[in-house]
């Protein structure tokens, strides 16, 4: 019986929802702009698993070229996200997001 | 069968990462986390055949990225570690209402049929994410009748810009040091090496 099982690409569908989620609950209700850092980068990972898994059920590269541009992009983004999170620590010895309200009219 | 094992498996460690990236106290868990998830969705390129995605998954996200954020990590520093309680009062209930929201919209786009996942036409092609293949469609010229062959190159040309301007920005972020009223206006800001 579970032989006949067979994997679709709804299954990968289903579990990339499932991971994005995870991945925007943590952007919403954490605290902490590492861990929401981290949890973008999760929500990223899992539109890369739709793509490729779109990739093979449609028979197009175009997937996974897309997918190696968002590696790009997710690099570039941590590069640059990362030594904000560190300029601002250096002037204000915190990341947490709460007490960055100078903005906050 | 063999593709239900290692989806079984390998979406038991993607969603557990996941789940220790959103839960954990310690960022160093969190990352340790994210890293596993990354691992198990790189197993889940190398099953869909993209072999070259799948590397570069595991050499930028798994090798590069994830030392960059224990690298931060370290110099934020984790001894204090952030309490999970929530000090604004409404952004906990509107955060459930927006997860709620799209956990429904997707439950109704799926039984509603109008996201199609069923391909009609038939079996697809199977596409191999070899070099070969995915630098043919990077970096081709191709004949200029040949539209297809060079649709990636200017977005790939493009990620080099993107590249220098995100390194450009960090090192000036990096090298930015704002002025203490006890310091004296100096000079022109003269970079490291001098």
């Amino acid at each position: 019986m579970i032989e006949s099982v067979v994997v679709t690409p709804g299954w990968y569908m289903t579990l990339a929802a499932v991971l994005f989620l995870i991945g925007s609950g943590g952007l919403l209700l954490r605290n902490n702009a590492l861990v929401m850092f981290m949890s973008v980068e999760l929500m990223l990972n899992a539109v890369n698993l739709t793509f490729v898994a779109a990739a093979r059920a449609h028979g197009d590269i175009g997937g996974q070229m897309a997918v190696l541009f968002v590696l790009v992009v997710a690099a570039a983004e941590v590069a640059v996200g990362l030594a904000i999170i560190v300029s601002i620590f250096r002037t204000r010895r915190t990341a947490s997001v709460d007490e960055l309200s100078e903005l906050s009219g | 069968m063999v593709e239900l094992v290692i989806f079984v498996l390998m979406g038991a460690v993607t969603l557990a990462g996941a789940i220790g990236v959103v839960r954990a106290r310690n960022p160093v868990y969190g990352a340790m986390g994210l890293m596993a998830t990354l691992f198990a969705l790189a197993v889940f390129y190398v099953v869909h055949l993209a072999h070259f995605v799948a590397v570069v998954q595991v050499i930028v996200y798994a090798g590069a990225v994830i030392t960059l954020f224990l690298f931060v990590i370290m110099f934020v520093g984790v001894d204090r570690a952030e309490d999970l309680k929530e000090k604004l009062a409404v952004q906990r209930p509107v955060a459930l209402i927006v997860l709620v929201g799209v956990v429904v919209l997707a439950g109704v786009l799926v039984v509603t049929g109008r996201f199609d996942w069923v391909i009609s036409s038939g079996e697809p092609p199977v596409v191999r994410g070899t070099i070969e293949e995915i630098g043919e469609n990077l970096i081709s010229i191709g004949s200029p009748s040949d539209r297809q062959a060079s649709r990636w190159l200017l977005p790939f040309e493009a990620t080099s810009l993107l590249l220098i301007v995100a390194a450009v920005g960090a090192i000036a972020l990096a090298f930015y040091r704002p002025r203490r009223k006890d310091e004296p206006p100096a000079g022109p800001d003269t970079g490291p090496g001098s």
